[in-house]
């Protein structure tokens, strides 16, 4: 293990208040350094991405006065990938007189991210979703109403209160509507100047602050250099280092990683959540993975034949030559389990053989009888999108055949390291959103995600950045500072080298390459003797990457092979890291089980003596053993428990 | 907007002035003194207070004007719809998504209306100055729609140009009250139905007198 | 199955476009659209030909990002989002004509991406509340009857991707701009705005050359959303009210 990587300083988080847990977040407030609203306007912010928690930022920040560089790499800030988020937004609200409770929320988030979260960044982010609601509705986001025009909610994801707000099945795509909405506001009122088909491509770092970016106009390919106070990155996640996964085509950890070999710490690259129900791989050409929303648990029945390559059609399978294998190992949750128990358990079915469908992926969803007890009428009212959304994709009816579901990469919980402020290492840089590491732990609780989007985006962040802009706006700086023209340089190298290479394979081949590793040995289930291999592949890809890629075409147009070529590169760095971050972790907890580590039952086994811990990693150099920096987790409010759904 | 209002307001009146125009027709079924007595008397409508004829000049007035705004609006709304997809930005292939009918009526609104208006002035110079006269002139009303309407291939002339004007009106209405903002999900299948049902009835109302004259059921 | 495919393709704004014909072999009918011109992508990159360019990104028809017209429909013969298309829906032996959206609002970029900034200005102009974050009453301050939530959400659904305005025969953004102020226009939160709202979002969408509405109804029609028609009649009812009052100015 040595050989992979080097143990250095502890880090710690400096801004985290002490004191009770429900006054940090009004300790820090106060105690952090204010800007006079005339001094705003001379200070600027660079912000990277649109998504919840990057257009809530801009829009927020716009508004205080600031000036505000928005960039994004889609051609409208509202296609950000926030938007594909069907199911809700939690808040602790309470409407529904159940229980429910900020601290309530903030036990459940602690628990469900299996102890590997903050608890000050929990309990912050739990008292925040109160107002994100607020501030939704006074928008006209159209949330789920009851006759009696108030709020509707559900419960989500196995909690026991109905703390979830949402709009139909795509919650996602009204919040980020509201936020682009607000954006675009500040847009006209010329606070926030908007960048689309942009891609940050570089940090600028000046004297240890992080001063700017270099952006690759897309359409022209021009090499931009923009300069600012400071930097948000709220670029998302990593997902697609699996080539399939249910994000976007686009999603890219670029922006992080560049941030990442500029200085910044990346915390926790393995904790991956993989959720159960999506529609399989049908063919080779398969680009990507449509999620449905787990709620089909509810109803579902999921089975395999008991006996391996049983090729019948399903609804000639007898009931005794079925697997119900979720209501046979977990009788007390049965298809309801979490979604990482959901989608190991999947896995290993498939794994001995007796997955279903094209090459042996996919487990039945079966509705048969659902029908049966609640009529067709009931299931449709219930579930019609759904059942219509999978036939569209598959052309199979799922009221006559089983559906068919595998497990898919779903959301990263790792990130950027970043302090109670969301500030990284590099002073000036500070991340939002998904692309930061700070509030799930090892596992992210359903309709969690949009709510720590929009808090840090609205609430958090615009009460941080004043501490450090207190002391702007600084140093003048233009394209001829040392650091800036190198940093643009580099990015020309780079985009050069790519287009010069000119060899015998595509982007998209090493892509799915690339995924098809990660998939195999760093995906639901990792060993050690795996990652190694994996790890080996990965680096042999990289070299053959960089010896045999062909990108066509020029810089100076739009080039999206280009465009693709260069995310996959830094995608081939980052997996690297993911392998080294699993191994390292010889535990197993909330989205990664390491199989050294699990109970006699086959759960995950947590090692909270050794591994109470986020692993922030520094980077050392390209092809250099990392430097492994741990932040200690402490709990003085949850107990530390392991998790049983038996 | 404003040229779409316009279109819907002007569109209003032409609709209101077929129905009084209709009405007219079919008084050829009250034989000729009432048919010509009628025509007579829109001359005298209004006097003493009007001069002579003054009511159906404000009327030739109010129609012409309404004409003429309907049509500048058509133009402009032609001409910037072709601004908005000019040439060199056209589709190689184009097919509506819409079902025939509806396709029909929705994009033949602007030749429909360019046909309305050749027929217009032609059906002026039959009926109302009688220099075109198939079937011989009359200073009789009644006589001269009689001579007309007993030759066939001036009743099918007839009988396209209305058919143009009931698709014409089938959407046009529709599309007057969607315009003047009376359309809501709700009331969609209703005001769908106010518009067949006025299209077809003026349709059937203007058809019915030439028929009757081409199978001797007046004459 | 086979499929021949004739594109179009353009380098740059500022060039010539023209069709060109490709052939498809062994195509999955499981396959997505946008999968199929992938396959095609990559057999034109290793044979030295650059690669056809399309907007895509969620892949899930939600983002709004795809889009093409195919044989003469944008978004072709489903109504749905371009993603969302898959072969099935073709047969074998199939000549498909993709071309990209048309509209002077539209101009294109490259081969099938066309630049839909007008759409952001349009919104830019009126098309949201104005809730600075943190003025916020509690969200159940004012309750909002289910109706008129659910109609803010029917309209709030669009997903701005521009088959409305590349099939409307007038090239008109009316339906996206009408889906706008019928969402905003359903809450109580869009009441004090409501009048200047559809005013100023007009003006914008006059100024950026989209057609004028001729009540047609093919947005309507392959609108992979449903956004329904109406919306354009709420519109004009807010305009001629907003007009009536005086208050937009």
């Amino acid at each position: 293990m040595a050989e992979l990587y080097i143990e250095g300083d502890p880090i710690r988080d400096e801004k985290a208040p002490e004191g009770p847990i429900e006054e940090r977040w009004d300790k820090r407030r106060f105690s952090a350094k204010l800007v006079n609203p005339a001094n705003r306007r001379k200070l600027s912010v660079i912000i990277v991405g649109t998504g919840l928690a990057g257009a809530s930022a801009a829009a927020t920040l716009g508004e205080a006065g600031y000036n505000v560089k928005s960039f994004c790499y889609q051609d409208s800030p509202r296609r950000a990938h926030s938007i594909a988020a069907q199911g809700g937004i939690n808040a602790a609200k309470n409407y529904r007189n159940d229980g429910d409770s900020i601290y309530r929320l903030f036990y459940d988030t602690v628990k469900g991210g299996d102890f590997r979260s903050r608890e000050s960044n929990v309990h912050r982010l739990s008292q925040v979703s109160v107002e994100i609601i607020d501030q939704c509705v006074a928008q006209g986001v159209p949330f789920a109403r009851e006759y009696g025009g108030l709020l509707d909610n559900r419960s989500f994801g196995g909690v026991q209160v109905s703390r979830t707000f949402y709009a139909r099945g795509q919650t996602g795509q009204q919040l980020l509507v509201g936020a682009y909405q607000a954006l675009e506001r500040q847009v006209a009122a010329g606070t926030v100047e908007m960048n689309t088909r942009h891609e940050m491509l570089e940090l600028v770092v000046v004297d240890g602050r992080a001063r700017g970016i270099i952006a690759r106009d897309m359409v022209t390919g021009e090499i931009e250099t923009h300069f600012a106070d400071a930097v948000v990155l709220a670029s998302g996640g990593y997902g697609n280092v699996f080539y399939l996964s249910t994000n976007a085509m686009g999603c890219n950890v670029t922006a992080s990683w560049r941030a990442h070999r500029k200085g910044a710490l990346f915390a926790n690259p393995c904790y991956t959540q993989i959720h159960p129900t999506c529609i399989p791989v049908s063919g080779d050409y398969q680009s990507k993975l449509t999620l449905m929303s787990e709620s089909l648990r509810n109803d579902g029945r999921i089975w395999v034949p008991k006996e391996g390559g049983d090729q019948r059609d399903p609804r000639e399978i007898p009931e005794e030559e079925r697997d119900y294998y979720l209501e046979r190992r977990y009788p007390a949750f049965g298809n309801l389990v979490p979604r990482d128990i959901a989608s190991r358990a999947a896995k290993n079915v498939c794994d001995e053989g007796r997955g279903v469908g094209p090459g042996g992926l996919g487990v039945y969803l079966d509705f048969a009888d659902a029908i049966k007890r609640m009529g067709r009428p009931a299931v449709e009212a219930k579930y019609g999108n759904l059942f219509d959304m999978y036939q569209r994709i598959t052309g199979e009816n799922p009221y006559e055949v089983p559906m068919r579901i595998y497990p898919a990469v779903h959301y990263t919980m790792g990130g950027l390291w970043v302090d109670y402020d969301l500030q990284s290492t590099i002073p000036g840089l500070f991340v939002t959103g998904e692309a930061n590491f700070s509030d799930h732990g090892a596992n992210r609780l359903g309709a969690s995600a949009l709510m720590q989007g929009l808090a840090d985006g609205y609430f958090v962040l615009p009460n941080t950045i004043n501490d450090y802009l207190a002391d702007g706006p600084f140093e003048t700086l233009d394209e001829n500072t040392p650091e800036a023209r190198e940093a643009a340089d580099a990015v020309r190298d780079r985009i050069d080298t790519l287009l010069s290479i000119n060899g015998d394979r595509t982007v998209d081949s090493f892509h799915k390459e690339l995924g098809q590793i990660m998939w195999d040995y760093c995906g639901m289930e990792r060993t050690e003797e795996g990652l190694r291999k994996a790890l080996d592949s990965v680096r042999e890809l990289r070299a053959e990457f960089w010896r045999s890629v062909r990108v066509l075409g020029s810089n100076d147009e739009l080039n999206q092979a280009l465009e693709k070529a260069g995310r996959v590169a830094d995608f081939l760095e980052l997996a690297e890291l993911m392998c080294i971050d699993a191994l390292h972790r010889r535990e197993s907890c909330g989205g990664h089980f390491r199989a050294e580590s699990q109970t006699e039952d086959g759960e995950a086994l947590r090692d909270d003596e050794n591994f109470s811990y986020v692993a922030a990693w520094q980077f050392s150099g390209a092809g250099q053993a990392p430097v492994l920096r741990k932040e200690d987790l402490n709990y003085e409010y949850v107990e530390m428990k392991q998790r049983s759904y038996k | 907007m404003a040229l779409k209002s316009a279109m819907a307001v002007t569109g209003a009146i032409l609709v209101l002035f077929l129905i009084a125009h209709m009405y007219g027709n079919l008084l050829v079924f009250g034989g000729r003194e009432a048919f010509d007595d009628y025509s007579h008397h829109l001359r005298e409508l209004g006097e003493p207070m009007l001069p002579h004829g003054g009511f159906l000049w404000i009327m030739r007035v109010v129609l012409l004007a309404s004409v003429l705004v309907h049509a500048y609006a058509a133009v402009a709304l032609w001409r910037r719809a072709a601004r908005a997809r000019p040439a060199g930005q056209r589709y190689a292939v184009r097919r509506s998504a819409q079902s025939p009918a509806r396709r029909y009526a929705t994009q033949t609104m602007r030749w429909g209306g360019i046909i309305i208006v050749l027929f217009v002035v032609y059906h002026l110079l039959h009926l109302t100055t009688n220099h075109i006269a198939p079937g011989g002139a009359s200073n009789s009303p009644y006589e001269r729609v009689v001579n007309g309407f007993s030759i066939w291939w001036v009743v099918l002339s007839y009988t396209v140009a209305v058919l143009v004007i009931g698709y014409h009106l089938w959407h046009g209405i529709w599309s007057a009250l969607a315009t003047l903002g009376a359309n809501r999900a709700s009331r969609e299948r209703a005001l769908r139905t106010i518009s067949t049902a006025i299209a077809t009835i003026i349709t059937v109302g203007f058809l019915i007198p030439p028929f009757s004259v081409l199978f001797g059921l007046v004459s | 199955m086979n499929i021949t495919l004739r594109v179009w393709r353009q380098r740059s704004s500022g060039d010539e476009g023209r069709m060109v014909t490709y052939q498809v072999e062994d195509v999955s009918p499981d396959m997505s659209f946008l999968e199929m011109l992938d396959v095609l992508n990559e057999k034109l990159t290793l044979a030295g030909e650059e690669p056809i360019a399309f907007d895509h990104d969620c892949r899930e028809g939600i983002c709004g990002a795809c889009g093409v017209v195919i044989d003469g429909v944008a978004h072709g013969p489903e109504t749905t989002t371009t993603c969302q298309l898959h072969m099935r829906s073709f047969d074998d032996g199939d000549t498909i004509t993709v071309e990209p959206w048309r509209a002077k609002a539209f101009p294109v970029v490259k081969d099938l991406v066309v630049d839909r900034s007008s759409f952001d200005r349009i919104i830019q102009a009126g098309g949201y509340i104005s809730a600075p974050t943190g003025s916020a009453p509690d969200a159940h301050a004012t309750p909002v009857p289910k109706a008129d939530a659910d109609r803010a959400f029917d309209a709030a659904t669009c997903i701005g991707c521009g088959a409305c305005v590349a099939a409307c025969p007038n090239a008109s953004g009316m339906l996206f701009t009408a889906a706008k102020v019928t969402h905003l226009g359903s809450v109580p939160q869009g009441q004090p705005e409501r009048d200047a709202r559809v005013v100023q979002m007009l003006n914008q969408h006059d100024e950026e050359e989209f057609g004028g509405c001729t009540n047609i109804g093919e947005c309507a029609a392959v609108c992979p959303k449903g956004i329904p028609l109406d919306t354009i009649s709420q519109l004009n009812r807010d305009l001629l009210g907003s007009l009536a009052t005086g208050s937009a100015e």
